[in-house]
């Protein structure tokens, strides 16, 4: 398996920490406790396309965001993840 | 009694005949050699003779109608018996049953815990309209695609005390299903490779022997002892410390495991239905009153869902979208046969691999999951580095071993490591899951848990603590302490 990373391009999987399943955001941090459990424990868990996060530890440490069937382990699309998105984005207009 | 009566006139008529045919040795009297010689061929062609007489009986008499007198029943007699008429008489596992329209209860999963659930819901609590459903074959899954160890090495009292049910079933297994799984209680050795983890093992050693449970400490001579092909050497990257030793622990044969429950099973009434994929739930309000399946609708009184890596799927199609549970592939592999080298099962502290030797020599070892979802049953090549370098840390001399085949199975990896068997989520539905890689050694006692559950509508005390609220609730059983990642227990 291999992911394409916007920073440092197509690299093997073997270079990236899995960080589970991307599409989950953090709830506030007054959120009522069915918020919190539903966001710490619960998953979709879809065989198929999931969005998840890989951490590029062997390579430029930035988290990505990465579309990626779970049957054929084919992968749609990766971007950086939040803030790092934009400051790329940033970099990139520059 | 008509088969026993044909048997012994086939035995006499046979008799006259060999006798005639070995009368000049016994005539020149030429000694010991010839005499020996002529019996064993008096013998062998009384068996003959016999296997002929047997099949014309069939043949002739019974109007080639085998079924009547079909060996049920497992045993040296049976064995003999079969291997004197060409092994043509065994009944069928099990049935190829049709699915009815109707059940007391329907299990949806053909794998261990499914077929363990049906065979004690009939033995244990009498229900006999039970069906098992599975979308292919028996013994296609995770029951077909693991390790094979089988120990109560935990160290929370609500995972040992359920473990070493399943230990103590374990014993008795071969004999309650007239079926030989091969249970072979070679013991497990877990390694320790510095002086923390030695207090750890002591400490789980200790824990499991306030439950009753075997566990010896051992230290690096003894250790060495056991296993003497290890790494012992100054330049050991991981040198051994010592050892926790379950004596008690061992592996047995999967897939007799499988094929032993579902032949229980059907002998007490259970209709196994393969090829059968439950593709929806029939519900009556709230409630789960059956299941859509490829092979028509099946009404039954409760529902169980047993399915291991495909929980999250099955469950969907009941409307359930979110659990604590995600699927992840575990890989195995199986070098080629050698002679033989380990007689037990190790397990490596300093990375993650267990490995041990099947009786037809192939060392069978595995280690971590590949670590991100997947629902596909193979796995990627970093792992089979990461395993099998540390199988040749610990053993130098696997290095040059072929590596035979190797396969991936999913996992129902749950969030804090511990299994759920509980009722519900929904009424009339039963959920056994999260599993994560240890579900081979829990089979009989998830099933024995499960039937329980399901035929008194509440868990037994063994399976209070497996429920799907604990999360919510703060009860969680994480065994190694690294919180809810699932990729890490």
């Amino acid at each position: 398996m291999r992911i394409g990373c916007p920073v440092c391009g197509d690299r093997d999987a073997h270079e990236f920490t899995y960080q589970g399943d991307g599409s989950r955001t953090t709830p506030p941090l007054d959120a009522d406790q069915d918020q919190w459990f539903a966001h710490v424990y619960e998953r979709t868990n879809p065989m198929g396309r999931h969005t998840e996060c890989w951490l590029h530890t062997g390579g430029c440490r930035a988290v990505l965001i990465v579309e990626r069937d779970t049957v054929t382990h084919e992968i749609f699309s990766v971007r950086l993840a939040g803030a790092q998105a934009a400051i790329h984005d940033e970099e990139a207009g520059q | 009694m008509a088969l026993r009566t044909s048997r012994a006139g086939a035995w006499v008529r046979c008799g006259s005949v060999g006798e005639a045919c070995s009368s000049p040795d016994h005539a020149n009297g030429n000694g010991g050699v010839i005499r020996t010689a002529s019996i064993f061929l008096m013998f062998l062609r009384k068996i003959l003779y016999y296997h002929h007489i047997c099949e014309l009986w069939i043949i002739v008499v019974r109007g080639g109608d085998e079924a009547l007198i079909l060996t049920d029943r497992y045993s040296v007699l049976s064995l003999l018996g079969e291997a004197l008429r060409g092994n043509r008489g065994w009944k069928r596992a099990w049935r190829a049953a049709e699915p009815k329209p109707q059940y007391d209860v329907v299990i949806v999963g053909g794998g261990g815990h499914g077929l363990a659930t049906a065979y004690y819901l009939a033995r244990e609590h009498g229900l006999h309209r039970v069906a098992v459903v599975e979308r292919g074959w028996i013994g296609g899954g995770n029951v077909g695609r693991n390790t094979t160890i089988v120990r109560s090495n935990y160290l929370l009292p609500e995972n040992s005390r359920f473990y070493e049910k399943g230990m103590t079933l374990w014993e008795q297994l071969s004999r309650d299903l007239n079926f030989n799984v091969m249970f072979s209680q070679r013991g497990t050795l877990n390694l320790a490779h510095t002086p923390g983890q030695m207090d750890g093992y002591a400490r789980r050693g200790n824990a499991m022997r306030l439950e009753g449970i075997d566990a010896e400490l051992l230290g690096r001579e003894e250790v060495r002892k056991m296993v003497p092909d290890m790494d012992y050497s100054d330049q050991a990257r991981f040198p051994i410390a010592g050892g926790l030793l379950q004596p008690r622990a061992g592996t047995a044969r999967h897939d007799a495991v499988a094929w032993g429950f579902a032949r229980a099973a059907d002998r007490l009434g259970v209709d196994i239905i393969e090829n059968c994929e439950v593709t929806g739930f029939i519900r009556s309000g709230e409630r789960i009153t059956g299941v859509e399946t490829t092979r028509g609708r099946i009404h039954a009184g409760k529902v169980g869902v047993a399915v291991a890596g495909s929980t999250s799927e099955v469950m969907r199609r009941a409307g359930i979208e979110r659990l604590p549970i995600e699927s992840h592939v575990l890989q195995a592999f199986v070098s080629e046969p050698l002679k033989p080298l380990i007689d037990t099962v190790i397990t490596f502290g300093a990375g993650h691999l267990y490995i041990s030797q099947s009786d037809k020599g192939g060392l069978v070892f595995g280690g971590d999951i590949d670590g991100y979802n997947s629902w596909a049953q193979r796995g990627n090549m970093p792992v089979h580095e990461d395993v099998i370098s540390s199988a040749v840390t610990l053993f130098p001399n696997l290095a040059r071993v072929r590596l035979l085949r190797n396969w991936g199975g999913i996992m129902d990896m749950s969030m804090d490591g511990s299994p759920i068997i509980t009722p519900g989520p929904l009424p009339g539905m039963y959920l056994n899951s999260g599993w994560c890689y240890g579900g081979f050694k829990a089979t009989p006692a998830s099933g024995w848990c499960f039937a329980w559950t399901i035929a008194r509508d509440a868990p037994h005390d063994l399976n209070a603590a497996f429920t799907l609220d604990r999360f919510a609730k703060g009860r969680v059983l994480d065994e190694k302490g690294v919180g809810p990642a699932p990729e890490l227990h």
